[in-house]
């Protein structure tokens, strides 16, 4: 009976023991490694018995600070994992010259590459964003929580399962070999009939329920819980600027779903949408995948340009110069992001007028762009500049920034981009923006908002270090790209003839290599800064001398952020709070309504990483048991009634008493 | 213009090449006069947008510098945040930049249309009266290049030869999966895709040597999609062309069907003599017999459709041959199961034999041959395994 294949067809669909890569010695030592570390986790969870602790307090949680802590861990090992992709392409383009073929075979390399496009933006840039937008944004307009706390959970839980499946791949089959947007025809059916593809489908329709979920979360949490007296115009620029990321996710995420959907069922359904033949049109693929993602790199560079707003006014002692100009810079861009995306395909062949079109509306998003660049300029003019770690990201930014936006305005120029077009030009444009702009603004916002997640500040000397590594480090790693891309070198190429190209490879290896080393410098900021908590620690829970409302209450914050709603008369409400002499109220507490955790998140995860896995392999009982599954769940939770409970007022008045009582210590002293 | 030009390209292009010696950027050095047109714009564009950002970076570092907090002679204002004349500087000034590169934009973009025939052979000649353009047909296959010389009625694979100062008409188009046509030292890309066809126009202006490849990811092979391209004088190229005759063979149906399976590391080819109408059967999609052409099912929908009967075409229109996989459906993960990708197929069992079967009632596909036929003739040397 085990030996008949119609049987085994049955029970494992496509699933067979050779789709465990063993024979590949790289997976095999990546395997091991995850093996040995997730023992070594395990263990210490159980030695510490933090096993109910990490279910009770923060698997199950629907604290929107927990949340968006576990957001970001999970983009942090996402990173690890995407960088590992990076330095493998470095070191394979550094290597195969002359005749050499390096030491990644092409099936290989294109996997690599595909990888680590897809898990740094969805997997590692969404999820720290979001993860900072679920953290602050309802520190920062005085709310409990957001508008949905299951949904947030349900949405974090479904991200990870995303991350869960497009890791699987790694042992268990193949990943995708098409680039990160996976064009058809190469990623139909006829050309990619492995499970690659499929697995970069399921893992980002799933993560993808949970980006759309929690931007509707978060739109919901914007528009109805302000503090009162917080008006649109009196709303700190990181909320404006999640505002309209959240936006631009709802309106666009679908996009991408249905996209993907049609994709689907080009490879599943057999029908055309996408394929040569049977009138199918793949440039339809093309022109949809942008219309999502054009606007998703906007997605991830708002948020981005709302901390570097945070910071340049907290560390400058200073108002932010024309706010009301960067709330209308940033609304003006989240509304152009939407009618450029035929800027990535001008040598589709169009026509002039469509793409000379799309090139000048390209353009005019540098306009709003450089009046931000102008008003952060502004900000430090008259000002009191504290370089503290967060200010100096700021500045890496401002100067790195201005670079990459000037070659993308280049590339926006359709002649121009004839030439540049899908050179190591654009991929040092995008990384001069991403990195420059996205990754330097997260990493100011952690090292900004830590003290508020844990109490005390990351050690300024390993901050410092991740800096400079970061900063050399890009530019030792993309200037060579910009060079290679002017030599006419294209992109996604594993092997090469032309040995003088070698030495820009080089140089772009080492490049990467001193950003391992900024990467290892944050890594041990963290455990230096965890071993120096007390002497780092912040007991008033305003390091920074801050301007907005997160620093008002204590750090970390109780499960109820603030024991009373604060009333907000000024953009800088917690500056305005200071300046006008506020007093914490230390009576007349209420007791307070909080929402209940539930494990319906991580199960409903779970079983979608089940049902994906099914859908990949073509295991269809699975597939079909794991859908009702989750819909059963879905169901059967929303019979949940036992979903709330009341913080009684004694417990905030022992709470908040505490913190006085730690307050008057720290004035004594 | 021309001085504008010749300005900006000392100011930018010089200290440029100053730091980068050595280096050869084909890119900002290009020897066709499309490529050197749009490195003009890149010149240009650069020098109006340093306009604005040497100065924002220069402020950045100044402030820094300035305003840092032990400097405490500098003037420190904490609530100062508005001036209506400073926000309508820092919005006005960018806005001017790309009010006059907007206008570069539209004029350079209609003027370099790929589309547009060219005007002139370089800055200073216009086009002789009686110059008659060279049409080439490039098609992309997996993972190699063939070029199609309908006047000559001849074509090669990865090599393409052209005589300096002739405009040269490319018409586009690929066989399975998206490439990109692309020779940095004559002219900006253009993407080859799969029953469709885009065109470029272009000059080389210089005899030489080039390199040529596709700028489009493809699979497996992509890496050395690449092809030599000659700029030759006249009698270069008709001596090209005489060797192109003498040494090739022949290229009809069946040795293309075998020249478009997957394969990497092509060496050069030659054929001295091409079946009628191939290159249109290419874009059609229709050169494996039995298949219908596009263009006949499109002029089918477009007198109205055939009704219920053109269900019987469904099968001829089946290009990708995902129903022709013995499995019935996407075969499981290469390489772990030793099971190959469609573009990995060894180059036999054409998929000739099995639409075949059905007749065709449709007609207009003069001149396939029957699987085998060929056999004796098949131009196509042995794979070199290198």
């Amino acid at each position: 009976m085990f030996s008949d294949p119609d049987f085994l067809k049955l029970i494992f669909g496509r699933l067979t023991l050779d789709a465990i890569p063993y024979h590949e010695p790289i997976l095999v030592v990546t395997f091991l490694a995850v093996v040995l570390g997730g023992i070594a986790l395990i263990g210490l969870i159980t030695y510490y018995r933090f096993w109910g602790t990490l279910w009770r307090d923060w698997l199950t949680s629907v604290d929107h600070k927990k949340i968006g802590i576990m957001y970001i861990i999970l983009a942090l090992v996402m990173l690890l994992r995407g960088f590992s992709d990076a330095i493998m392409m470095r070191l394979q383009q550094a290597m195969a010259f002359g005749g050499s073929e390096g030491y990644l075979p092409p099936h290989h390399y294109d996997q690599v590459f595909t990888a680590h496009g897809v898990i740094m933006i969805f997997f590692m840039a969404m999820p720290f964003v979001t993860g900072l937008m679920n953290f602050v944004v309802p520190l920062q307009i005085g709310a409990r929580d957001v508008s949905f706390p299951f949904l947030n959970n349900f949405s974090f839980w479904m991200t990870t399962a995303g991350a869960i499946i497009i890791m699987l791949s790694l042992f268990v089959g193949e990943f995708a070999r098409t680039g990160w947007l996976a064009y058809p025809p190469l990623s139909g059916a006829d050309y990619s009939p492995g499970v690659g593809v499929d697995y970069y489908i399921w893992g980002l329709q799933i993560a993808g329920i949970g980006t759309t979920l929690s931007g509707i979360n978060l739109i919901a949490t914007i528009v109805k819980m302000r503090a009162p007296g917080m008006t649109m115009m009196k709303m700190p620029v990181f909320t404006w600027t999640s505002l309209c990321t959240n936006v631009l996710i709802v309106a666009t995420f679908p996009v991408l779903t249905a996209t993907l959907a049609l994709l689907t069922l080009d490879r599943y359904a057999g029908t055309n949408f996408f394929t040569n033949d049977l009138g199918g049109n793949p440039m339809m693929y093309v022109n949809l995948i942008w219309i999502w993602g054009h606007p998703e790199v906007y997605i991830l560079i708002l948020p981005a340009f709302g901390i570097f707003s945070e910071v340049v006014a907290t560390f400058c002692g200073k108002r932010l110069f024309g706010y009301a100009s960067m709330v209308y810079a940033t609304v003006v861009i989240t509304i152009l992001s939407y009618i450029v995306w035929l800027h990535h395909f001008f040598t589709m062949g169009s026509g002039a007028s469509v793409n000379a079109f799309f090139g000048i509306t390209t353009m005019i998003i540098s306009i709003p762009t450089g009046a931000k660049m102008f008003n952060w300029l502004f900000t430090m003019y008259r000002g009191r500049i504290r370089f503290e770690v967060p200010m100096l990201w700021t500045i890496g930014f401002m100067v790195t920034f201005v670079l990459g936006g000037m070659t993308g305005v280049l590339l926006a120029v359709p002649p121009a981009d004839f030439v540049l077009h899908n050179s190591l030009f654009l991929i040092a444009h995008f990384h001069n923006v991403i990195i420059g702009g996205v990754v330097f603004g997260l990493m100011a916002g952690v090292v900004y908002w830590f003290p508020k997640a844990f109490g005390f500040r990351l050690d300024p000397f390993w901050g410092k270090m991740s800096f400079w590594f970061w900063l050399t480090g890009f530019y030792f790693a993309f200037m060579p790209l910009y060079v290679l891309g002017l030599m006419g070198v294209t992109r996604r190429v594993s092997q090469f003839e032309d040995s003088s190209l070698q030495i820009w490879f080089v140089i772009a290896a080492f490049g990467a290599f001193l950003i391992a080393l900024g990467i290892l410098s944050m890594l041990i900021q963290l455990v230096v800064s965890f071993v120096r908590r007390e002497e780092l620690r912040d007991i008033t829970g305003d390091p920074w001398d801050g301007r907005t409302l997160e620093w008002s209450t204590a750090s970390p914050p109780p499960d109820y952020n603030f024991a009373f709603t604060p009333l907000v008369h000024d953009q800088d409400s917690w500056w305005d709070m200071k300046k006008r002499g506020h007093s914490r109220p230390l009576a007349g507490f209420k007791p307070i309504h909080m929402p209940k955790n539930t494990g319906t998140g991580v199960i409903l995860g779970a079983i979608s990483v089940v049902f994906a896995f099914a859908m990949v392999w073509y295991i269809w009982w699975l597939a079909i048991l794991s859908f009702v599954a989750m819909v059963v769940i879905a169901i059967g939770h929303t019979f949940n009634y036992d979903r709330d409970f009341h913080i009684p007022a004694n417990v905030v008045a022992d709470t908040e008493g505490k913190r006085t009582e730690v307050l008057a210590v720290e004035v004594q002293a | 213009m021309p001085e504008l030009l010749k300005f900006s390209r000392r100011l930018a292009v010089l200290p440029l090449f100053l730091v980068m010696a050595g280096c050869d950027m084909v890119v900002m050095s290009p020897s066709g006069d499309i490529a050197a047109q749009q490195r003009d714009l890149i010149v240009i564009s650069t020098v109006l947008m340093l306009l604005i950002i040497v100065p924002v970076v220069f402020l950045t570092l100044f402030f820094a510098w300035r305003y840092r907090r032990s400097n405490t002679n500098a003037a420190y204002d904490p609530d100062w945040h508005h001036s209506t004349a400073l926000e309508v500087v820092i919005w006005s000034a960018p806005l001017a930049i790309i009010i006059a590169l907007g206008a570069i934009t539209w004029i350079s973009t209609h003027k370099l249309d790929p589309y547009r025939p060219l005007d002139r052979l370089d800055a200073e000649k216009a086009i002789p009266a009686d110059a008659k353009p060279l049409t080439v047909e490039v098609v992309a296959l997996d993972w190699k290049w063939l070029f199609f010389y309908p006047d000559l009625g001849v074509a090669t694979v990865n090599e393409l030869a052209a005589p300096v100062e002739v405009p040269i008409h490319f018409k586009i188009t690929a066989s399975s999966v998206m490439n990109s046509f692309y020779i940095p030292a004559l002219a900006g890309q253009i993407y080859a895709m799969p029953g469709m066809e885009t065109k470029l126009h272009a000059v080389i202006n210089k005899a030489g040597e080039y390199e040529g490849f596709s700028a489009n990811y493809s699979g497996d092979g992509f890496s050395h999609m690449r092809f030599k391209f000659h700029g030759l004088d006249r009698q270069g190229f008709d001596d090209w062309a005489a060797r192109v005759k003498a040494q090739g063979t022949a290229l009809n149906r069946d040795a293309y069907l075998k020249l478009e399976k997957p394969s990497e590391k092509e060496p050069v080819r030659y054929y001295s003599a091409v079946e009628d109408g191939l290159y249109r059967a290419i874009l059609n999609l229709c050169v494996t017999p039995g298949k219908m052409c596009m263009e006949d099912m499109m002029h089918i929908d477009m007198m109205g459709g055939a009704g219920k009967e053109s269900a019987e075409n469904r099968e001829k229109l089946e290009y990708d041959n995902r129903h022709s996989l013995a499995e019935g459906a996407p075969a499981a993960t290469h390489p772990a199961t030793g099971t190959p990708a469609r573009s990995q197929q060894e180059p036999q069992g054409t998929g000739a034999e099995k639409p075949m079967q059905h007749d065709m009632p449709m007609g207009g596909h003069e001149g396939h041959s029957m699987p085998g036929m060929n056999h004796e003739s098949d131009p196509a040397p042995p794979q070199l395994n290198h």
